[in-house]
Formats: structure tokens, sequence, C-alpha cells
């Protein structure tokens, strides 16, 4: 029996009734990565001893006639920006190589109390800027459904890692996409949660007033599961909100009788593919068949918002990035130096790849004297003409039913040397996050050469409920 | 269009080390971003307010208090690869 190929509420009741431990979940797993990672290379650092380690705490507690709460057992993987202590974390970049973080990351220490068994840290493009996981010191995972294909990114690694059965579910973050795509692309479940849902203390930032922590699961429910433990307000990030968590299992009806979906034309547009659109529209006649009203909506700002994010975005991670100066953190330079601006230069220009200097060269240029009016402060003022759009729409809608990525996934290195290309891949996912809203890749085609199409489930502020309720509907295609 | 001369001088307050090679690759994918995003003025932004952040957050404020809860200072400065020298990091001299 395959015991990582279960779902959460399948693990905890084989657990409970004694069918199975946790230590042959874990190993199921352990087994896959140790047959099919080679290839993929999704995982960057395997804590094989730690894990038996937190599975066999949970198989004593249930020896001893302990009660155990849902996650308790269940392996999973964490995209290499999570701090774990005491746990090698690199966001996949040689700049951190060898570094131990002295604490956990909130979402973390929130996982381990609910039990979680972590079965290693996951590939990811560096300091998660990419869309391909090609940006990584790690080298690139590729995708478990055509191996000459990437597995998106930035969270490439959790995805596939997920889609390969060799975790139950994963973590990821997501600042213009990078969750929902890698999903989409790998096709399992990724839910970007509304900005500030989820802690991200304890999670190199990027970018962050974009910056959120999200899940990938195989199923809606299990994604219900992992929301109900990370989700919510925590000392430690003032830019989570007080505001209230459901428990999400209560929204897995999956009735959308009445209710109102949008389908908002400029996500169907020039460089979106037929398939692709084919599939969203298959979506929402099949929600049309439930019940659901179907709405063409317009979000005429749609275009802007690859252009806002690519002046705001490098902005912020230019000003994020400086902690990294091999001062506070980051491998020292191997070259003479004569200052300490001299060890600045030569640190970060060895220790930065490609992706991550142009970025800071472009947020700091964005930033300078003389240019700040012309980009960085036009860029917030269009966000808030995106906001505005979303604002309208919801008006009308309850949620809108869109594409995740313009194309399936592509082939390892075909977007490598046109970064603008690249950036064009997220132009359907960067617009929910610029506005905070909560939004989810759900798997729910194929293309005729056989590459998962995720659809994206958006919704207002706080409904990530909503949305898994859209989902269930969707999940049994 | 950017030049090379702006190229070094952004690099220079990056403090960002590049190689002649870099300067020169970057110059083009810079100026090919800078291009594209002139899209934005495209839209008429007079009076319209920035957005910084979309939660509608104002300042959030706590008590100015040491919280050792999460791991003490030893632990801090033993990620640096630098020598610690009296709960410092030592660093060669700057001015």
């Amino acid at each position: 029996m395959s015991l990582n190929k279960l779902n959460i509420r399948d693990i905890n009741s084989g657990l409970v009734e004694k069918k199975f431990s946790a230590t042959e979940v874990l190993e199921d797993c352990l087994a896959v990565i140790k047959s099919k990672d080679k290839e993929l290379n999704s995982f960057v650092l395997v804590t094989e001893e730690e894990a038996r380690v937190q599975a066999k705490v949970v198989d004593d507690k249930i020896a001893g006639g302990e009660k155990i709460g849902a996650l308790e057992g269940v392996p999973a993987g964490l995209k290499d920006i999570f701090n774990t202590k005491g746990i090698q974390t690199t966001c996949c970049s040689k700049f951190l190589k060898g570094f131990k973080p002295p604490y956990n990351a909130t979402v973390v220490e929130r996982l381990n109390s609910a039990g979680m068994v972590m079965v290693g840290k996951l590939n990811m493009d560096e300091f998660a800027c990419g869309g391909s996981t090609e940006h990584s010191c790690f080298g690139v995972t590729k995708n478990p459904h055509d191996l000459e294909r990437v597995a998106g990114g930035s969270s490439g690694g959790s995805a596939a890692a997920l889609a390969s059965d060799m975790c139950v579910y994963s973590m990821g973050t997501d600042t213009g996409g990078s969750v929902r795509q890698p999903a989409s692309f790998c096709g399992v479940y990724g839910m970007k949660p509304t900005y500030g849902r989820v802690s991200r203390s304890g999670v190199t930032a990027m970018a962050s007033s974009w910056d959120v922590v999200g899940p990938f699961t195989r199923t809606v429910e299990d994604m219900a599961y992992v929301m109900n433990v990370i989700a919510g307000k925590d000392k430690y990030d003032s830019t989570t909100l007080d505001v209230e968590v459901p428990d999400y299992l209560g929204f897995l009806g999956g009735d959308v009788k009445g209710l109102k979906v949008g389908l908002p034309k400029e996500y169907f547009g020039e460089g979106v593919d037929d398939e692709t659109c084919e599939v969203v529209k298959k979506a929402a006649s099949k929600l049309e068949a439930m019940g659901a009203e179907i709405i063409n909506v317009s979000l005429s700002k749609t275009k802007y918002a690859v252009a806002v994010y690519y002046v705001t975005m490098p902005a912020e991670l230019s000003a994020n990035l400086e902690r990294f100066d091999g001062i506070r953190y980051g491998v020292p330079t191997s070259q003479e130096y004569s200052d300490t601006v001299d060890y600045y230069y030569k640190t970060r220009g060895e220790g930065f790849g490609d992706e991550i200097k142009r970025r800071i060269m472009i947020g700091t240029y964005v930033l300078s004297a003389g240019y700040y009016d012309a980009y960085y402060k036009k860029g917030q003022q269009v966000r808030t003409l995106i906001i505005e759009d979303f604002d309208n729409a919801f008006k009308k809608v309850d949620v809108l039913l869109t594409p995740v990525s313009p194309f399936p996934a592509f082939k390892v290195g075909e977007l490598a040397d046109n970064p603008l290309a690249m950036y064009m891949a997220d132009a359907l996912t960067i617009p929910a996050s610029a506005a905070g809203l909560p939004a989810m890749s759900c798997p729910f085609g194929t293309s005729k050469n056989g590459l998962p199409i995720g659809v994206q489930i958006i919704a207002p502020h706080w409904q990530e409920g909503r949305i898994m309720n859209v989902a269930k509907a969707l999940e049994s295609f | 269009m950017l030049t090379e001369k702006e190229v070094r001088h952004v690099a220079k307050l990056a403090r960002l080390g590049l190689s002649d090679e870099e300067v020169e690759r970057f110059k083009v994918h810079m100026n090919g971003v800078l291009e594209y995003v002139e899209v934005l003025q495209e839209l008429d932004t007079t009076g319209v307010e920035l957005t910084a952040q979309v939660t509608g957050l104002k300042n959030v404020m706590r008590e100015d208090e040491i919280d050792n809860q999460k791991c003490t200072r030893e632990e801090l400065l033993a990620t640096s690869e630098m020598p610690v020298d009296s709960s410092q990091i030592r660093v060669k001299r700057t001015i």
C-alpha cells in the first residue's frame, strides 16, 4: 500500500485505527524520494533522521492511547525559504550556504505543534525570484509530468515533490504567483491566502507588500486542514490581522447554487493559449450546470499589473536584500578587500545570482533620486486603480474564475534568455497579488500533450473559505 | 536609455560588485524592463492615492520590549560568519 498517496483524513483515521504507523507513512515518502528525486531535484535537503524522530513521537503517542490531531504524523515538505531551527535554510542561494537559523518561522512552529513530520527542504528560485526554479543554486526542478519541462516557480520544488507523492502537503510562498503557477504546472492545489492571513515571521522577505505564505495540497479538504493550522494573527508579524479564522472544513459542501461567478474578459486575451481558455470555460460550464450564474466582467487595468509589479517588487526587494551583506548574513568574499564598502561590493557581487542582481539593480534605480515619482510612485498609484477594478467586480460577482498561467509548463531553458517573457508568465497571477486577494490554483484539465492546466479562483479579502467551496464543486471533474 | 555609466552608478548605490560583462548585460535587461513599464504612463493618475499596503492597516504599535523568546543574542550573532567580539561583529574599519 502506498501510504504516501493517502489524503490527510485517511492518514489520520488509519493512524487512529492502528492500521499503519506514522513511521510507515514517512518511509513510503522517503522511498519515493530515493527512487525519483534524482531526476526531479525537488528536495535540496532531506531531513530523514529528524523526520523519523518526529514520526516516532506520534507513534508513541498513539501507542500510549493519546488523542492526535489531523496533521499529526503527516509528512510535509517546506520551501527552503522557511526558517527551520538548526536546519540549513538557504533560499537556494549560494550566498546562504551553511546558514542554520536560530529560530523557526511561525508557520513552522504552528505546523510542528500540530505534529508535522518534516521530510525536508524544497527547491526554489533563488530568494523566490523567478517562475521556473531554474534560478536555484541547486539546479532546476523538473516537472514530474514531463522531465523536459520546468515545474514552475518560484516554489517549484514544493509543487513537484507533492505531485510525485514525496510528501502529503507542502509549503511555499507567493509574491506574484509563486504558489499558484507551479501548482498549475504540476497539477496540484496551491493557495495564495489573503495578504496578512498567514504569518511571514521567519520567512525571508522578497517584496513585503506582496509576499504571502501558502500551502500546496492534493485535495481541497487537505487545503482546509492545513489552512486551519497556519492562518491567524501572529505577534511576530505586524502585518497579520486579527480577523476571525473560520473552520475551513465547514466550506467543503461544494454547493454553488446561486453563486455569481465572474469571467474577466482580459484574462482570456492575447497571449493566453486556446487550450488554457477552454479549460477555464469548461470549469465555468460545470459550475453553471451546478446552479451557479456565470457573468462576464471586465478588469480593464489587468494589462498594467505586470508593470506595477516590476516597478514596486524590485524596489521592495532591493531594500529587503540589503541585510545580505556578508556581515549579518551571507558567505564572505574569498577575495582580498580594502575596506568595508569594498567588502560589500565583492561579497554581494559573488553571493547573489543573476536574477537577484538584475532585480536589485532595477529596484535601486527606481528608488533613486529623481526617478521615484516616475516609477515607484506611479506604480503605487496604478496599483490603487487595479484594486478599484477588483472592488467594482466584486460588487457584481462572488468569485472570479480565470486561467492561472497563460500556458502550461514550458521547457527547461525556453525562457531563460528572455527575462521579460518570463515576467509575462505571471501576468494572470500578479493582479490578485496587487490587491492582496486570496486566490487558489485548482487542477482542472490537461493539454493535448498531457500537461496539467489549473484554473484560478479569486475571492474578496478573507474569503478563502468561499474559494474552497467553489474548488470543491470543481474537484470531481 | 540607461548608459553604462548610469548602470555602474546604480551598482555602486546598491553595493553590488558587477563584472564588465554583467554591466553590459544588465544594461540591456534594465532598459528592456524600463521601456516595458512605460505603459504605466498611459494612465492618468492625478489625485490617485498611493497603495503601500492592501488590508487597511494603520500604524501597528507594540510595547518597546526585548523579546528573547525566539532566540538569544548569542544565537543571533552566531549567524554571522565574521568574528564576534564583545557581543559585536568585528569588521574592517569603515572611516
